[in-house]
């Protein structure tokens, strides 16, 4: 059994009649100890699913359905009271922006003793001490004179790895990290990748990853879904995935991405349109409109997911790709991130 | 706005070399908010100034008594013999300003003006900080509960702001201290006046503060911080107080800062009804009336609590404007 086992999750947005579909039954496990990525571009509902997962999406105008179960227990239906209970002490969130996800004017000291207290019941000296054991945890030199300072008197990396160590700082069983290298630069993301890489082996933490950056799946995830308008449209393990994409989205995503070996004045080769050429996928494939590949047959339905080549590959398309990408760079099997960003990144 | 790390000017004029050896590398430190804004604040000397002259008032107020015991200055010391009974005005030139009587005598009664002042600095502050500390007091709980909350909570509360700010307040403030009778809250006399004084105008005054608050809350709320801070488990009153408060200091404190000398000039403008502070106390409101009454026979005497108000009034002003600037960290 799975630690987080998602089943059929869809979110909807809005008052009847003009109601729409964020995320589209979406189904993925987290092991403990597993680092499970949602790739997908801007829109297609990633953020949506960590946020319902949490339990913050606003009561009013939201709409969940499916089964979301940790720890057997379903997380859409739980009050708001477990909920929060949960929070913090069994899974935590790293935002995309630290800066802004950081209290201004509460010296970062505070800001995670107050955690401690609330989740360990730490006073005083001892959560001081703890504090500044978490900070020299996540890499952050002199942790007793940072635990002084401001957000805005640390780096961007510094301060992602406070709110990182904020997040670990009850060491929750899930850790949900919605695009956490985004607002960093690229030496920093490889840093800060390591170093939820390293809390995932020994701590044995589940993670959920949520990125669109394709470097980061290859550099850090064990199982890849990739979302486009609210559906998974391929699940794989790392390796399948770069090797052999078969869905026309993932395809062309791992396409897309420029090569250092590629020939001088090669044009990149993006997707074309964007997620707001989609159809209905009550009428068919929702990429269609984009794919190179689509015939008549991808407008008769939602596609079903199936297993067309290896066991545990899953593609949601009448017409899988077979021919391999050529990614010389973005070697899989090997963990060093040299590939940085998709489409859309 | 200010860079919060800032070299000192030895390390910036030093060779390359030492710099990129270390040197001079321990003078590099942070600087909390508090410190910014003070270095902010200092720069500013209209700021400056009206800050020490709030202090300066503020140590006159409190030190009311013991300055008229040690220069025997008695307020309600009658001096008959200084007044000209058939002009009704003061004996000699400028109001009967002599080395005795500094800033002159009364016409009435020939009581000393310049105890009379200091005697009416400290009801005028303990009215106006009163006042200013119920409406702040009041204004922030209801505008942050309405801003976080929102719904038929800011429904409730915004329709109560509203209908506080169309009441009457002056006709309300002269019928409540008309009607009030002695023994109200077991206070007589001068406490009980006031006592209604402050609630008046404290309890009118608490929408504009708490609509300030109010839509300050309401972005915060929706600022990245609250989520992250939802995200690990926060509950409502821990985000309330915690994460929001801290963001909501500097605008409270300025805009009390601001709302003192209103609530002065409105002490001033009761006590000038009538509906203040009564006499004999003095009070600067109710000296004004007093000399409106004799100014074809005594000119003078109007200008010194005219003065008294007009420079605590703008010296508030100054500092809380100050504040604002140092303390908003938008502004330079």
């Amino acid at each position: 059994m799975a630690l987080l086992s998602v089943d059929e999750l869809t979110v909807t947005f809005g008052a009847r009649g003009r109601e729409s579909k964020a995320v589209d039954g979406v189904s993925f496990d987290v092991d403990q100890g597993q680092v499970v990525g949602l790739v997908g571009e801007s829109g297609c509902g990633k953020s949506v699913t960590s946020l319902a997962l949490m339990g913050l999406l606003p009561d009013k105008g939201v709409k969940l359905g499916g089964r979301a179960d940790f720890d057997g227990n379903n997380l859409l239906t739980m009050s708001r009271r477990e909920l929060r209970d949960m929070r913090g002490s069994q899974m935590a969130m790293i935002f995309q922006d630290p800066l802004s996800s950081l209290n201004p004017v509460v010296p970062i000291g505070i800001q995670v003793t107050e955690i401690l207290q609330r989740h360990r019941g730490l006073k005083g000296e001892a959560a001081r001490k703890e504090a500044a054991h978490l900070l020299d945890r996540v890499g952050i030199p002199d942790p007793a004179r940072r635990l002084k300072e401001y957000p805005h008197q640390l780096s961007g990396g510094m301060r992602q790895r406070a709110l990182i160590a904020m997040a670990v700082a009850c060491a929750p069983r899930l850790l949900i990290a919605d695009e956490p290298t985004t607002a960093l630069d690229v030496t920093i993301q490889a840093q800060i990748l390591e170093l939820l890489k390293e809390l995932v082996d020994e701590e044995g933490t589940a993670l959920l990853m949520i990125t669109h950056d394709l470097g980061v799946v290859a550099g850090l995830c064990d199982q890849v879904n990739v979302l486009y308008a609210g559906k998974v449209v391929e699940s794989a393990d790392r390796h399948e995935l770069f090797a052999h994409p078969m869905h026309p989205y993932a395809h062309g995503l791992l396409e897309s991405i420029p090569r250092l070996d590629a020939p001088r004045g090669e044009p990149l080769k993006p997707i074309r349109g964007s997620i707001n050429d989609r159809i209905a996928w009550a009428e068919g494939c929702a990429f269609a409109p984009r794919c190179d590949y689509y015939t008549m047959e991808c407008l008769t339905g939602t596609p079903a997911l199936t297993e067309p080549a290896a066991a545990g590959h899953q593609v949601r398309c009448v017409n899988p790709v077979r021919e391999p990408v050529e990614i010389a760079t973005l070697d899989a099997g090997d963990a060093t991130v040299t590939a940085h960003g998709g489409k859309n990144a | 706005m200010t860079a919060p790390i800032e070299t000192t000017s030895a390390s910036a004029e030093a060779q390359p070399e030492a710099v990129l050896a270390g040197a001079g590398r321990s003078q590099i430190e942070g600087r909390s908010l508090g410190q910014i804004a003070w270095t902010r604040f200092k720069r500013d000397k209209a700021a400056v100034a009206g800050g020490i002259v709030v202090v300066c008032l503020v140590l006159m107020a409190a030190l009311a008594k013991p300055i008229q015991a040690v220069f025997d200055l008695d307020p309600n010391k009658f001096n008959q013999d200084l007044v000209d009974p058939a002009l009704q005005a003061p004996k000699g030139p400028w109001g009967g300003m002599s080395w005795e009587h500094p800033l002159g005598v009364d016409p009435g009664f020939g009581r000393d003006l310049l105890a009379r002042v200091i005697e009416g600095s400290w009801v005028s502050l303990l009215v106006a900080v009163g006042a200013t500390l119920v409406s702040v007091l009041i204004g922030v709980i209801l505008g942050v509960v309405a801003g976080y909350y929102g719904g038929w909570v800011d429904s409730v509360v915004s329709r109560l702001m509203d209908t506080f700010l169309a009441f009457p307040l002056l006709l309300f403030a002269i019928s409540l201290s008309a009607s009030v009778q002695d023994g109200f809250w077991g206070l007589t006399g001068l406490p009980l006046r006031i006592a209604v004084l402050i609630f008046v105008i404290g309890f009118f005054a608490w929408p504009y503060i708490g609509r300030i608050v109010r839509a300050q809350t309401m972005s915060l709320r929706e600022r990245e911080f609250v989520e992250a801070s939802r995200s690990l488990g926060a509950r409502g009153p821990f985000i309330i107080f915690r994460e929001l408060m801290p963001n909501l200091v500097a605008p409270i404190l300025v805009y009390a800062t601001l709302l003192i000398p209103t609530n002065i000039l409105f002490e001033a403008a009761l006590s000038f009804l009538g509906v203040g502070i009564a006499p004999p106390q003095a009070s600067w409101g109710g000296m004004l009336t007093d000399a409106a009454d004799r100014y074809e026979a005594d000119l003078q005497y109007m200008f010194v609590p005219g003065l008294a108000i007009f420079i605590t009034v703008l010296a508030f002003n100054l500092l809380g404007d100050g504040l604002r600037d140092a303390l908003d960290p938008r502004s330079k």
